[in-house]
């Protein structure tokens, strides 16, 4: 492994769809090579905070920063794969093949000009990294939801990208494909790739992610998941029960 | 035509009068009287043309669930060609209202667009909103200017085979080239913004722009068809090959391909019928464009069907 660099920087970051803020003075730093998986109750803002690191929303105050850059300049794109929430029900009915859907993540590469030889070869090899290469000619709306998880997944790597964000992406993803997910993002995490999961299924993060990231709305806790299970966070984030435009009030 | 677009127009020109030769050597050989027409060579020609540029901006279109948007766009043009006759009567100029009917188009292209960019999502009401406001101003201009001009709005309505000019005709192969040229370069983006346009826009893609461009290429297909298919019917060709290509095909150059070889059935089919029997073209080639949907239909059914026998003995091997 080289040397690690700091792949997403959150400083004080506040953010509102309106007046009221969704996250309040959210602070965090992402490392190449870490797994990080942020838990959270419904409506806590974590998919907005994931979509904040990737640029599509700018906060109302404080910085935030992808590879050293402002998201909204970021350029090199292809390094970072995304995959996106519900990808069950999001897919929609369009004829088009896993392969055309892995192709994609060479799209960044190619710009305006046309893809070679060498782009399809990295979206078989995507395909093969994720075991789906026998799909490849399969409409994407014929696969499974485990299936279809591991297409989005051939995409980013058939993109190189070196940061994986995923949002929960087990959702209506049946329990024994779940498990397979998360052993191919062990593997892949193995390799050097920075995975950051926005998950509901905390024992799944606890498990597999080596740092924990526990919010609703603020952050309550930021380390080791052997730490998380020690504190009180968890409790805290979850247990009161929050309105939206409501302050957090702690217990 | 001078300067600049001089050069290119007489080419055009010639290729036009080529492709007329040719068509006129085919009917005299084989003794088809409808080929030994001019206006027919032309309306072939603008026929095949927008029955590829049709279905491949619709194809982007019905699976970004826009289906209807070439409706509206439709029926504003309907009030650009209004303004045009309007203007025309007025004061007396001689612009064409397929001129007036491109700036109107697009500029409701836009409005649809940043409404929804605005409003945040794509929605029906608003689409039927500018659908049913451009074609209430084009009736009110119509109106208010009524007497000899109620008669040349037929045109436009239903679209006419026999007004196609030798001009129209070159301007539509102008179009051509621009919409094969867009949508050939821009190809990836469009496919990335239809398929999944967040996962786009951390592509860096910026999805706003490819919608601008979308829309106003529909508004430039809607105007450039609607002199063989008329306003009603234009959307038409945007959705219904699109629709049958989706039932057969499997991937999407598959389907993109598929779409314009029905619409080119549609519309070879649908102009001769339509000179065979005396019946208005765009009406001709949209039934045709159905009956060939329903087939398509029928035949995927058949397809699945024969998937879904396989498939178990493809999972036992697995």
């Amino acid at each position: 492994m080289t040397a690690t660099q700091t792949l997403i920087e959150l400083e004080d970051v506040t953010f509102g769809y309106t007046a009221s803020s969704v996250l309040t003075d959210i602070s965090l730093d992402v490392e190449s090579g870490e797994y990080v998986g942020i838990i959270g109750p419904n409506g806590s803002g974590k998919s907005t905070l994931m979509q904040l690191m990737l640029g599509l929303h700018t906060p109302d105050s404080g910085t935030v920063r992808l590879f050293g850059q402002s998201p909204r300049a970021f350029v090199e794109r292809e390094r970072v794969g995304y995959v996106a929430q519900d990808v069950t029900e999001n897919t929609k009915e369009m004829p088009i093949t896993v392969f055309e859907v892995v192709l994609m993540g060479r799209f960044p590469h190619a710009g305006f000009g046309r893809l070679t030889e060498a782009d399809r070869d990295h979206a078989r090899e995507a395909l093969r990294t994720v075991g789906i290469e026998h799909l490849a000619d399969r409409r994407i709306t014929k696969l499974s939801g485990g299936q279809r998880q591991r297409a989005y997944i051939a995409r980013a790597l058939a993109g190189e990208a070196d940061l994986l964000v995923l949002d929960e992406p087990t959702v209506g993803v049946d329990a024994e494909s779940v498990e397979a997910f998360f052993d191919l993002l062990d593997g892949l995490n193995d390799d050097g790739m920075t995975v950051l999961l926005v998950e509901h299924d905390i024992g799944a993060v606890l498990e597999h992610a080596d740092r924990v990231v526990c919010l609703n709305r603020q952050l309550y806790f930021d380390g080791p998941p052997e730490r998380f299970v020690e504190t009180d966070a968890l409790d805290k984030a979850y247990g009161t029960n929050i309105r939206r435009g409501e302050e957090v009030t702690l217990a | 035509m001078t300067g600049i677009v001089g050069l290119p127009y007489a080419g055009v020109e010639w290729l036009l009068e080529r492709w007329s030769d040719l068509l006129g050597a085919v009917g005299e050989e084989l003794g088809i009287k409808m080929l030994q027409y001019g206006f027919m060579h032309r309306a072939f020609l603008v026929g095949m043309l927008i029955a590829v540029m049709a279905p491949l901006i619709g194809t982007f279109l019905v699976h970004r669930q826009l289906a209807l948007i070439g409706d509206a766009l439709a029926h504003t043009a309907f009030a650009g060609v209004a303004v045009g006759l309007f203007v025309n009567s007025v004061l007396g100029t001689g612009v064409s209202p397929y001129l007036t009917a491109v700036v109107v188009g697009m500029l409701a292209a836009l409005a649809i667009e940043l409404i929804s960019e605005v409003t945040d999502a794509y929605n029906d009401v608003s689409m039927a909103i500018v659908l049913s406001t451009g074609f209430a101003l084009g009736s009110v201009l119509i109106s208010i200017n009524a007497g000899g001009l109620a008669v040349g709005v037929n045109q436009y309505l239903f679209g006419n085979l026999s007004t196609v000019t030798s001009q129209s005709a070159i301007l539509l192969v102008g179009l051509f080239v621009v919409i094969s040229l867009v949508v050939g370069i821009t190809y990836k983006q469009l496919l990335y913004v239809t398929f999944d346009e967040t996962a786009a826009r951390v592509a860096g893609i910026n999805v706003r722009w490819y919608n601008r461009i979308m829309v106003m290429l529909t508004a430039l297909v809607v105007v450039g068809a609607m002199q063989i298919m008329g306003v009603i019917l234009v959307a038409a060709m945007l959705v219904v090959p699109v629709a049958g290509a989706t039932q057969l095909a499997r991937s999407f150059r598959e389907a993109l391909l598929a779409s314009v070889v029905l619409a080119e059935l549609a519309v070879l089919m649908g102009i001769t019928l339509s000179y065979q029997y005396n019946a208005t073209a765009g009406g001709t080639i949209v039934l045709v464009a159905v009956g060939i949907y329903v087939v398509a239909v029928l035949l995927g059914k058949l397809q699945s069907r024969r998937a879904t026998v396989e498939d178990p003995a493809e999972q036992a091997a697995d």
